[in-house]
């Protein structure tokens, strides 16, 4: 089981799970995916903070400051506009590369029934 | 990118709100585990495991935030700093040494900037040319640069094709009445269209329209935004306003800006005036006018000359020629254009001497820099434990290198700050002792150009001086080595040589200088031994004074009045003779004609010369010293009967008639003007009047008082300087006496000038004592330096070798053998240093040849002599270290290790 996975692929899950649920905070982010990848995926949750840093750079998501269900002083972040396009277009990137690896992976190899 | 810039200053704050989210974040799982059944502690651990390693998170988010390599600089420098005050005595040297070289260089930096690198103070300045002309035809001095004319002026103007605009320019003394006491005034006098061209806007009113520049018309003037401020208070309603200049008044119609400054006079104008030239008067003749001209967008200088050459032949028909002057006579002269641009001009040979005083203070900071690697090798010597620790735990030699190399550059950094502040106080010392016609002086200052240099050169010199100990300490193999053994081996033999090669190459660069100041003393002494040609310059006292024609029209008064002031000075007690002329010699001043000579033919092949003129009363040449060869001088019979005689300098004698003897009775006369035959009563002495390494100028003495010069029925010269021998020359309270002479005659007479000979001569010898000084500064220092050098060198081999040397002693050899030893060592270093330090000089000292006079570049005499003084000196730096190693204890030496 992977406990890092690519760059790219992470940025992804983070942004689409800020489009499914909403403003989420860091650990209901890492709680969400982990609970998505149905145990396929073992992160370690802190490498979701530099990702983040990164798409709020890209100015895919933006962050402020807000108080938690525990009442405790928490950084909440959400989907842009700009990134919300972003999701659609990558989401369609990655359907294509699956079909594209597919038709590849299912091809019989030479000499094999 | 604008973010994580902006984030480097926020990131204390950004830090705490980091450490707020992942302890947020942290609680949530502990939370969770708990839940789970966990104990708080076990709770914990679990949550730090599904976290990951904390340190390595804060890390990757730190870099994504900042710029990880400033960040890494930042740290850098702090810890460099830190460990610098571990050593604070090796530190602080260091700064000194390096605030000392770096302050010199940029003090001697500001100094060229000022004068030859910064643009003129006006726009597009690189536009702006001044159109001389040479005439080659016509020998005069030792450049063939006649300036302009006014037939010239006024062809080039009306006709060109190249020139936005060009004008005359010239400077001369006014004096203002009418405002409480007569003032003195220094008066710019251009045609109208000089200012317009240098296209800087009036701060108030107007500048001078064509018609004002017309003669007869209403006599107009601009102010000066200093005497402006000095002498109206800056009153905005002076425009209309009257000035009395000379005895004509004036209308103000104009105020220049306080930024504008004129370049190439030495000194700031207070008042400008329209030329009013009468272009009806104006005949062929009459050179070194200063012009200026801008080009025209896109027009090059050679497109400009072009145009000038086109039109010189149409000046010299554009104009009638002037009484006694024949066609022949002008085109022999070959007038060409000698077209330049303005700053060159102004500028003029000023180079030379600035360049090679930079070269001078550049070898000092190296030598400088040098003696700090000397210091800084030590130090790191002394840190081959933490550099090993550090190679050990996997720093890379990059890192390392890096890490050295930013202690040396913060170092450099340190230096130069303090560098900036003693540069002030080294710049006012430069420019008090510098010559006093150092042209744009007053555009010299430390600005933004200066200290962008010193930070530049800081850090420059301080990755140079710390490259050694990188070289030394932190190449790739060593610290691999280092990796691998643990130990930093060098051997000392390996850092002795390191250290011995850098004082190698002290000696020879200080050897260099002392060469170049040697060969500036033989200048300076052989210039001091030139005989000027007149006695005593110390004894006499000059004072000039102008009898203008407002206050005494009639010449033949004004030629009593000038007796009258001469008689009284004669008066004062203590003076031996009076005498004046228009121009002293080596006083700058310069009266040039063509001279032609009775029974001569001229033409083409044998063009007439053109000859300084001088102005004389009876008894110059007795007040100033200068020996009657043959003949007479003039008597006051000759002025008052208008006499046509003259006496001419001795040189002039033998080039046309072969002797002073036979020149008398001879006669000649001027050329471009109507003057008549004059005959030769007297030769005198010859006299150095360009200056003391200037050959011999040939002159014509003619009587203040004469007819037809200058096409003047009865020409006086009115301007004149007075020369009084005295002993009590110079002495305040003659000079007062002399004031009050001279003012009883006329209290209203400004006078000017009160110099002695001897400050005229020594005003020649102004650039070489100044180059002389600078450059044994210089050579003291570096001597200093590598004294030092060489000390600590051979201290430092015989602290290595003490075990060796007790192992000797102890074996029976004798103290002179141990001594010799040492000597040895220092007499090896200092000689491969003299070796390289002639080749060296040899090879630099060529650039100074235009400051040297009467001894060579590669005069033996002084090579030989500086190279004694430093090998002595040298030996004296050995010796002292050596005898220590004679008192070498040989049971200490043995014991200990």
């Amino acid at each position: 089981m992977p406990k890092e996975v690519l760059q790219g692929t992470l940025d992804l899950m983070v942004l689409r799970t800020l489009e499914t649920m909403g403003p989420q905070h860091g650990f209901g982010l890492a709680k969400r995916i982990l609970q998505v990848s149905e145990g396929i995926l073992d992160l370690n949750q802190g490498t979701l903070y530099p990702a983040l840093l990164r798409l709020e750079q890209r100015g895919w998501i933006k962050s402020r400051w807000g108080v938690s269900d525990n009442n405790r002083k928490a950084k909440f972040y959400e989907l842009t506009a700009r990134g919300r396009r972003q999701v659609a277009r990558e989401t369609e990137s990655w359907e294509q590369t699956v079909l594209l690896m597919e038709r590849f992976l299912r091809e019989p190899a030479i000499g094999q029934k | 990118m604008l973010s994580r810039l902006w984030n480097l200053f926020r990131r204390k704050r950004l830090d705490t709100e980091l450490d707020i989210e992942l302890g947020h974040h942290l609680e949530l799982l502990e939370a969770e585990h708990r839940e789970h059944g966990l104990s708080p502690h076990e709770a914990r651990l679990a949550a730090r495991r599904d976290f990951g390693a904390l340190a390595q998170v804060q890390e990757a988010y730190r870099d994504q935030r900042g710029i990880p390599m400033l960040e890494t600089l930042w740290r850098d420098i702090r810890f460099g700093v830190r460990s610098m005050w571990r050593t604070p005595v090796v530190t602080l040297t260091v700064i000194a040494t390096m605030a000392v070289g770096i302050g010199a260089n940029t003090a001697v930096f500001s100094v060229i900037d000022g004068v030859l690198l910064k643009p003129l103070p006006y726009p597009e300045s690189d536009r702006l040319i001044t159109v001389a002309h040479a005439a080659p035809g016509i020998v005069l001095s030792d450049s063939a640069d006649v300036g302009s004319s006014l037939f010239l002026y006024f062809t080039e103007r009306e006709q060109n094709r190249t020139l936005e605009g060009v004008g005359l320019v010239g400077m001369a003394t006014a004096t203002v009445t009418g405002q409480g006491e007569p003032e003195q005034v220094r008066r710019l006098y251009v045609t109208d269209d000089v200012l317009p061209l240098l296209r800087i806007e009036p701060q108030l009113g107007r500048y001078f329209s064509p018609t004002d520049d017309a003669p007869g018309s209403p006599n107009t003037a601009v102010l000066t935004y200093g005497y402006w401020q000095r002498h109206f208070g800056g009153d905005p309603a002076v425009i209309g306003r009257n000035l009395t200049m000379d005895g004509e008044s004036a209308e103000i119609i104009g105020v220049m800006p306080q930024e504008f400054s004129v370049v190439g006079f030495g000194a700031q104008p207070d008042v400008i005036s329209p030329s009013r030239f009468n272009r009806t008067q104006v005949t062929v003749g009459g050179y070194f006018r200063r012009s200026v001209a801008r080009l025209k967008p896109g027009v090059t200088l050679e497109q400009a000359s072009a145009d000038i050459r086109r039109l010189i032949p149409v000046a010299i028909d554009g104009f009638p020629l002037g009484p006694g002057t024949t066609r022949q006579q002008v085109e022999s002269a070959r007038l060409t254009p000698a077209l330049r641009p303005l700053k060159q001009d102004v500028v003029g040979n000023a180079g030379s001497v600035l360049w090679v005083l930079m070269g001078t203070i550049a070898m000092v900071l190296l030598i400088a820099c040098a003696n700090v690697a000397n210091l800084i090798l030590v130090r790191t010597e002394g840190r081959r434990q933490e550099l090993s620790i550090r190679a050990a735990l996997g720093a890379g030699w990059g890192r390392i290198a890096r890490e050295l190399l930013t202690e040396s550059a913060v170092l450099g950094l340190a230096g130069g700050i303090l560098g900036v502040g003693f540069a002030y106080v080294a710049l006012r010392v430069l420019l008090a002792m510098a010559p006093a016609n150092l042209p744009r002086a007053e555009e010299i200052g430390i600005d933004s150009t200066v200290l962008l240099f010193t930070l530049g050169l800081s850090i420059f010199s301080g990755l140079l001086f710390g490259a050694i100990p990188v070289i030394r300490y932190a190449r790739p193999k060593l610290i691999a080595a280092l990796h691998a053994s643990g130990r930093l081996s060098s051997t000392s033999r390996e850092r002795l040589r390191a250290r011995s090669v850098l004082v190698v190459v002290q000696v020879a660069m200080a050897l260099m200088l002392l060469i170049s100041a040697g060969l500036m003393i033989r200048t300076f002494r052989e210039m001091s031994n030139v005989n000027p040609g007149f006695a005593r310059p110390g004894e006499v006292q000059t004072v000039a004074l102008s009898i203008t024609e407002a206050s005494v029209r009639d010449p033949e008064a004004a030629l009593q009045r000038q007796k009258e002031i001469l008689d009284r000075l004669a008066a004062v007690p203590g003076v031996r003779s009076v005498a004046y002329t228009n121009a002293v010699p080596m006083g700058g001043g310069f009266t040039a004609d063509l001279l032609v000579i009775e029974g001569r033919a001229f033409d083409e092949r044998n063009p007439p010369k053109g000859r300084q003129f001088r102005f004389i009363s009876p008894g110059l040449f007795g007040t100033l010293g200068i020996p009657m060869v043959a003949g007479r001088d003039l008597d006051w019979t000759d002025l008052y009967e208008r006499r046509p005689v003259v006496l001419i300098s001795q040189n002039l004698a033998r080039q046309e008639w072969g002797s002073a003897d036979a020149a008398l009775g001879k006669r000649l006369r001027g050329a471009s003007t109507a003057d008549q035959w004059r005959e030769i009563v007297g030769v005198v002495g010859d006299v150095r009047d360009w200056g003391l390494s200037r050959p011999l100028t040939e002159i014509v003495y003619v009587p203040v008082m004469a007819e037809g010069i200058f096409n003047t029925p009865t020409f006086l010269m009115r301007y004149v300087t007075y020369v009084v021998r005295s002993t009590r020359a110079a002495s305040p309270s003659f000079i007062d006496e002399i004031r009050q002479s001279i003012w009883a005659v006329d209290p209203n007479l400004p006078l000017i000038n009160l110099r002695t000979m001897g400050d005229f001569v020594d005003d020649s010898l102004a650039t070489t004592s100044f180059a002389l000084v600078m450059l044994g500064i210089a050579g003291a220092m570096a001597l200093l330096l590598g004294l030092l050098g060489i000390y600590g060198v051979v201290s430092y081999a015989v602290a290595q070798r003490t075990r060796e040397v007790g192992v000797r002693i102890a074996m029976g050899a004798q103290i002179g053998e141990v001594r010799r030893l040492f000597l040895r060592q220092g007499l090896v270093l200092t000689g491969v240093g003299v070796v390289l330090g002639l080749a060296g000089a040899a090879a630099v000292t060529r650039s100074m040849t235009a400051l040297l006079f009467g001894v060579s570049p590669l005069d033996p005499i002084t090579y030989a002599a500086v190279s004694l003084v430093l090998v002595v000196a040298a030996l004296l730096a050995t010796y002292l270290p050596s005898r220590r190693a004679t008192r070498i204890d040989p049971i200490e030496a043995l014991r200990s290790e």
